[in-house]
């Protein structure tokens, strides 16, 4: 029967990269509401200097998400989506992302504990630039609800 | 604002912030969250939620909106939260994010503030340590 357990340890392949578009960091920002500048404006990111507008801090969730795929896809975890609640979610970044990066993810399950019933999924995301330096890592605690 | 001196306690930035089913379906497209739980009440039911909910991820983003305000999206090297409490969202009408944002912990040798959020919907408090670590060099 397939476990949660079964995946703790398992480093995934390399997401194929994500070009970041100036059209859908703006997208993301006017979706969480942003008024920054520097994420609407491309004039106001160059003064600033950046190459292009600056995502918002949680943008590195969409490229987080092509890892988070690979899990749910996971046979030996046997995860289902709609018994997935999010539990945690931590970015902690190395510089911020700006428009024509493109991005490569690489996930880790670091951590699976059982608690009643549920399981508690740690997966981190290892968010990196076409030169290999590293961005942002994005760190996830999966709640999977047992069946009941 | 190098030069500013930071209390802890002190509240820097703070905002309401307005969530309807319109912004859930922004949200979505934006980020590529497609859950039906985000936009169906019948297949959030379904899976014994009162009804469509708040994507966290659009939480989480919305709530850091007042520190970008005050300190730049590109200051932001941490952000974690919790997601203590759902937020569901009636089809009409809505409800409002209440975030106030406090200096949590100061660090000048690394030049940086932890900034503590307090982030609500009617009183009551939806994401647990939600905490920013922003850059004030």
């Amino acid at each position: 029967m397939p476990s949660p357990a079964d995946v703790l340890g398992t480093t995934y392949p390399d997401t194929e990269p994500y070009l970041v578009g100036r059209e859908k960091v703006r997208e993301f920002a006017r979706a969480v509401g942003s008024t920054d500048p520097v994420s609407l404006d491309p004039a106001a990111a160059r003064a600033a200097g950046f190459a292009d507008v600056v995502a918002p801090p949680t943008f590195a969730v969409v490229v987080q998400e092509r890892t988070l795929v690979q899990l749910l896809a996971d046979d030996r975890a046997g995860i289902e989506l709609s018994h997935v609640v999010h539990g945690e979610q931590r970015f902690v970044s190395s510089r911020p992302i700006v428009a024509g990066d493109a991005l490569t993810a690489r996930m880790t399950i670091t951590s699976v504990k059982s608690l009643g019933g549920n399981a508690m999924i740690t997966a981190e995301s290892e968010i990196r630039d076409e030169a290999g330096e590293h961005v942002v890592t994005a760190v996830s605690t999966l709640v999977v609800r047992g069946d009941a | 604002m190098t030069d500013a001196a930071w209390t802890v306690g002190e509240v820097v930035a703070a905002g309401s912030f307005p969530i309807d089913r319109e912004t859930l379906v922004r949200y979505a497209g934006a980020s590529g969250d497609f859950n039906p739980i985000h936009y169906r009440d019948d297949v959030a039911q379904s899976v014994g939620l009162p009804g469509v909910l708040a994507h966290g991820m659009l939480t989480m983003g919305v709530a850091v909106q007042p520190v970008v305000e005050r300190f730049g999206a590109a200051a932001v090297k941490q952000y974690g939260v919790r997601f203590t409490k759902p937020v569901p969202v009636p089809p009409a009408g809505g409800v409002v994010l209440d975030v106030t944002a406090k200096v949590g912990a100061v660090d000048e040798a690394a030049g940086t503030l932890r900034v503590d959020l307090t982030v609500a919907v009617d009183g009551a408090v939806v994401l647990g340590r939600a905490q920013v670590v922003v850059g004030i060099g």
